[in-house]
């Protein structure tokens, strides 16, 4: 028996939120906006890119099976009308919206879904994103290269496609509302190869009009886009290369209408004391965690007790001040916007004399010395010297080594050449919001690796074996069940103290007045810096 | 003055010797001042940075709990803090105090370095000419275009990070301008009227390199060994930003300008104040030499 | 003079080739590994195997070396790691902004700079030439970010004189060449001012003083034509100085040159860019050279004979 019933409540759920009752009443279509961005734009190709800039483009030029409600982490069908899970889990059936065109005109249909799915995880295409797919029957095949087809993905008929899995995997379709799982049209795939990045045809919201290397890239609305309401913008133009300080005198003055990179630190308390921006800020958390990793391989830090010490010298208020209080203080891996979150738990307290006990109880009544680890760019360097005259007042003198991102992702991935590590700049925002994500890649036995991202080096057998209990509960009616059990599974790790986490970023975004949008959209956990098909505006 | 600025306007063009004995008497009780004035302000310098631990009012490395506001914003000049505080609520004249070590080496040692080096190299190809001062020209070619930020990052990774090895990146990267100019300069000298006049009388290569040449690019040779300090103090500034420089939390001039250039606009304090004392050093450094030229051989007064 | 153009241009070959030596066997010697930092902090040890394999990061550095040469003597300079656009493509992408910077740089480098230093030369030890000194240091002194934001906000912000940053006309080029023009020009007009100075002694200056020429045409004919050179070979490095440099202004007034790209390609090991706008600006520093090697003779005649 199919579970019709899930399709059903998510299709009621869907037409009433969304999208012609709620956004029916607000805001008009129309007018262009602009974004400034310091960084080049690498690639719109959605199965390459995978920062945090490109991530939320992408997903306004393609659109994949599922989608998040807007401003939400709700997941909802998108290029799917609806979809049924089999009862083992193992069968995930979609049957397609149809008439949905690509920006080239063709109609989408079920093959582009397998062709762009494989695409993905075919090794040629050298995507990022290729090692989500592993559970797609078949995945090992086409890895190793000997087939390019996908065993495990069937198109029965121009509108439906089924997958099966070898494995039943709860974050299944999560993975579907990854860029990575877009679908691209193969006849211009094949037309641009390698440049394709560049020449981005998808059946988003927006299609690419222009982009001038380093200079700048304009969208236009597509207007043959699936949600007929939708986007409200005629449309976006990035201009790239911009310095964030400049970039807002720009905005003050109304020549731009989004920060790409935010508010720029060093003008931060200013502006936001400044009554004049009260509107036009907005305030939202997002799904990061920032960090300490104990290399738990390597003396000292071999000793739960020095792990412990260490979480309770740093003065995490104290770190977070010094960003400008632009984050929430964290004692947990998981951000309180994580489903798992557990708000009950109190983590280690701030507590430089117990710190001391632990130090001396693990023969270390004098400390000892060690190396911190941290990226180069602002603020990292300044908040590991915070963190380091905390540790100094425990006894443990602490190198600062700052070095650009690369040399400092290599030492971690390596088991005996970091001890500590400050994650910041470089780890770690979730994929998808799915506690599952926080744990393999960073903590699991998994990352543990060389060249990996577990830069704890922590692998506990016995939590491993609940992280797998808990990834294969794809049943629905066990969500609760399972997200309990990642909230146990994220305080035990807490009880060995392979990290000391420190602050969830809160995100800031400074708008011009006459974009308008719900709040949520400006500070929409998915798309970063805004939702580009919702907001609308007003001149 | 008047009397000085009268026998000028009268004599300048048609007698330049009395000129030359006038003006001379009178910049020389000037440059004395001036000269006194720099020779102070180094004076201050070095002894701000041998005796740091003494002078300075707070200690360089403490975080105040009360250094911050409550948004984290850094504090502006006041009784507690002379100069105010940095962006981790540090005393920023503690901070520059201890940095005047730090920028003392890269800013003269390191530059010094680059300045013998680059005017030895120079020289070479300049006067020796050929096969020799052709492949030492090109070599300095090589080096320029060479990406010195790749550089620094290898540096880096290689070594463990510390004043000597960007002591020694500095002088590695800065060389090949000298060089460069001085070549140019050592060219037009050798084939000047008075060089060859010199040959013609028989003096021997040497004798016409030291006592005829190389003082001729003494100006220039000052030009970098000043103006080249300011420049290597802010480099020093880039390089431990790529990790190679000196570890925080420990002070340098360029460093604390590095971290604190983009809050410009809301604390310029932070930057004010260490530009300043960048400034001072480069100048007095060349006052002082300046003055000191000077008195040991007048024939050079006045150049650089 | 053919003979020296041949073997000029044959040296100038070889330095081309030793810099991309050089910076391939650097680009190794960082540890960091560009396969991961491309793959992801997602990807499985399989994608990051498979994505080395496709560059040929797997082989032998010398194998590795001689395919890039072999690939340059074609006239391929291969594709980003990060961007997989062609590496020509993204130069030539960025080529006009970063020339246009470096003449309208010169300009006011060479503008601030040499009038004040034959101004400072020719009123030796006065209150002119203190100013023009400090006024040098000052300049040398001065980061470029805070100099640039300054202009920025005082001409774009405050008075609107100008465009707040961005690429495009003679508007657009002003304020971030003036910014290089004062941070470049306190050299100039160092190096103008002692080399006149030294000139102004010379013999034949006295002769011509001697013969009743007017002081401004001893210093502006006489003197100029012969105090230049080290100067000119100032602007000559300059051509190659402006290639990997200017990030800091770039950045500041959006200006897409090539500064930025080199800077961002570093920061991720994107060898094949790096080795690209090396090799640019290896050819713009020989080239640079050249020409101020060309000129100097020209100024002074002396310096044909060799």
């Amino acid at each position: 028996m199919q579970r019709n019933w899930i399709v059903l409540v998510l299709l009621v759920g869907f037409i009433m939120t969304w999208p012609w009752s709620a956004v029916a009443g607000e805001g008009k279509k129309g007018g262009t906006i602009t974004i400034t961005y310091k960084d080049d734009v690498v690639t719109l190709d959605p199965a390459i890119g995978y920062d945090w800039q490109n991530w939320s483009m992408i997903k306004s030029l393609f659109s994949g099976l599922m989608d998040y409600e807007p401003g939400t982490t709700a997941l909802t069908p998108d290029l799917a009308e609806s979809y049924s899970v089999s009862d083992d889990g193992l069968i995930y059936t979609f049957k397609l919206r149809s008439g949905v065109k690509f920006h080239n005109g063709r109609e989408l249909v079920a093959s582009d879904v397998k062709y762009s799915i494989e695409r993905t995880v075919n090794p040629e295409t050298q995507s990022p994103g290729q090692g989500f797919y592993n559970m797609i029957k078949g995945f090992d095949d086409v890895v190793a290269g000997k087939t390019e087809r996908l065993e495990g993905i069937e198109t029965s008929d121009e509108q439906t496609v089924v997958f099966e899995l070898s494995r039943p995997d709860a974050t299944f379709l999560h993975l579907l509302a990854l860029n990575f799982a877009f679908i691209v049209p193969k006849e211009e795939v094949e037309k641009w190869g390698a440049d394709f990045g560049k020449h981005p045809v998808g059946s988003g919201a927006f299609k690419l009009k222009e982009w001038k290397l380093g200079q700048s890239i304009e969208w236009v609305r597509n207007p043959d886009y699936h949600f007929p309401d939708r986007p409200k913008l005629d449309g976006v133009i990035f201009e790239i290369g911009q310095e964030p300080t400049v970039a807002l005198m720009r905005l003050q003055r109304g020549e731009v209408d989004i920060l790409g990179d935010g508010i720029p630190p060093a003008r931060f308390v200013q502006i936001k004391n400044d009554p004049k921006y009260k509107d036009q800020i907005v305030e939202g958390g997002q799904l990061h965690t920032g960090y300490v990793t104990m290399n738990v391989r390597m003396e000292p830090f071999d000793d739960a007790r020095v792990r412990k010490a260490v979480n309770m010298a740093i003065n995490k208020d104290r770190v977070v001040k010094i960003i400008n209080n632009r984050a929430v203080v964290a004692n947990q891996p998981l951000p309180p916007a994580m489903p798992g979150y557990d708000p009950d738990y109190e983590g280690y307290p701030y507590d430089p004399e117990q710190a001391k006990d632990l130090l001396a109880e693990a023969g270390y009544p004098d400390g000892f010395e060690t190396e911190l680890w941290t990226m180069n760019v602002d603020p990292n360097p300044r908040i590991a010297q915070s963190m380091q005259q905390n540790l100094a007042a425990i006894g443990i003198k602490a190198d600062i080594l700052n070095q650009s991102q690369g040399p400092v992702i290599a030492a971690g991935g390596e088991p005996d050449q970091a001890p500590m590590i400050w994650s910041g700049g470089m780890a770690w925002i979730a994929d998808y919001p799915d506690p599952s994500n926080f744990y393999g890649p960073i903590l699991g036995c998994g990352g543990a690796v060389k060249g990996g991202w577990n830069w704890a080096w922590y692998c506990n057998e016995e939590i491993e074996k609940m992280a797998t209990k808990a990834d294969s509960m794809s049943d629905p009616a066990q969500a609760e069940k399972r997200i309990d059990l990642w909230r146990e599974i994220f305080i035990k790790i807490m009880d060995d103290a392979p990290w000391a986490p420190i602050f969830n970023e809160q995100r800031f975004t400074m708008h011009s007045p006459r974009v308008k949008g719900k709040p949520s959209y400006f500070v929409d956990p998915v798309h970063i810096p805004i939702n580009y098909e919702n907001i609308y505006v007003e001149d | 003055m008047d009397c000085n600025y009268l026998l000028r306007s009268f004599f300048y063009f048609d007698l330049p010797g009395i000129e030359f004995a006038v003006s001379y008497a009178w910049r020389k009780f000037l440059r004395k001042k001036v000269a006194v004035t720099a020779a102070g302000v180094l004076a201050v310098i070095i002894l701000a940075a041998v005796f740091a631990p003494v002078l300075a009012p707070h200690d360089p490395y403490e975080q105040f709990f009360e250094g911050l506001t409550l948004q984290g914003a850094p504090l502006p000049p006041s009784a507690e803090f002379f100069l105010g505080t940095d962006l981790l609520g540090r005393d920023l004249l503690s901070r520059l105090l201890y940095g005047a070590r730090t920028s003392l080496i890269i800013g003269v040692v390191a530059n010094g370095v680059a300045v013998l080096l680059g005017t030895f190299l120079g020289v070479i190809g300049g006067y020796v000419g050929g096969f020799i001062g052709g492949a030492v020209m090109r070599f300095t070619d090589l080096m320029m275009a060479f990406p010195a930020l790749l550089l620094a990052i290898a540096l880096a990774a290689i070594f463990t990070p510390s004043l000597w090895i960007v002591a020694l990146v500095i002088a590695l990267v800065n060389w090949v301008w000298v060089a460069r100019v001085i070549y140019a300069q050592t060219r037009s000298l050798a084939e000047s009227e008075f060089i060859e006049a010199v040959r013609s009388l028989g003096a021997s290569w040497p004798r016409i390199l030291f006592l005829h040449v190389i003082p001729h690019l003494a100006p220039t040779v000052f030009v970098w060994s000043t103006l080249g300090i300011s420049t290597t103090v802010l480099l020093e500034a880039t390089l431990s930003f790529l990790g190679i420089g000196v570890r925080p939390p420990m002070p340098s001039w360029g460093g604390i300008i590095y971290e604190s250039q983009s809050y410009f606009l809301d604390a310029p304090w932070l930057v004010f104040f260490p530009g300043l004392a960048i400034l001072m050093l480069a100048l007095a450094f060349n006052l002082v030499g300046d003055a000191l030229r000077d008195v040991l051989d007048p024939t050079q007064r006045g150049r650089g | 003079m053919f003979l020296f153009l041949a073997k000029r241009f044959g040296a100038s070959g070889l330095i081309v080739i030793g810099i991309t030596f050089i910076t391939f066997l650097l680009s190794y010697f960082i540890p960091a590994d560009p396969v991961r930092m491309l793959a992801g902090r997602s990807a499985t040890q399989e994608t990051v195997e498979s994505i080395r394999h496709q560059l040929g990061l797997d082989q032998p550095l010398p194998v590795q070396y001689l395919k890039y040469l072999g690939r340059l003597v074609q006239g391929d300079l291969g594709r980003s790691y990060k961007q997989k656009t062609q590496v020509a493509e993204l130069i030539a992408s960025r080529m006009p902004a970063t020339l246009k910077l470096l003449v309208g740089a010169i300009f006011f480098e060479v503008l601030f700079g040499i009038p004040a230093g034959i101004f400072a030369a020719s009123r030796r030890g006065r209150k002119a030439d203190n100013l023009a000194m400090i006024a040098s240091f000052v300049g040398v002194s001065a980061p470029q970010f805070v100099v640039g934001l300054l202009l920025l906000w005082v001409f774009a912000y405050k008075m609107a004189l100008y465009p707040l940053g961005g690429y495009g006309g003679l508007s657009h080029l002003i304020l971030p060449a003036v910014t290089l023009g004062i941070t470049g020009g306190g050299w100039y007009s160092r190096m103008m001012r002692s080399s006149m100075v030294d000139v102004l002694q010379q013999d034949y200056i006295r002769t011509a003083r001697a013969k009743g020429v007017r002081e401004s045409a001893v210093v502006l004919v006489h003197g100029l034509r012969n105090a230049v050179l080290p100067v000119i070979a100032m602007i000559g490095m300059d051509i190659g100085f402006f290639m990997s440099w200017t990030v800091v202004v770039e950045s500041v007034y959006g200006w897409p040159g090539i500064g930025q790209l080199t800077w961002q390609s570093i920061q991720v090991i994107d060898t094949p860019v790096i080795m690209g706008v090396t090799l640019v600006a290896a050819l713009a520093i020989v080239i640079g050279n050249f020409m101020a090697d060309l000129i100097m003779p020209l100024i002074d005649p002396r310096l044909r004979v060799r």
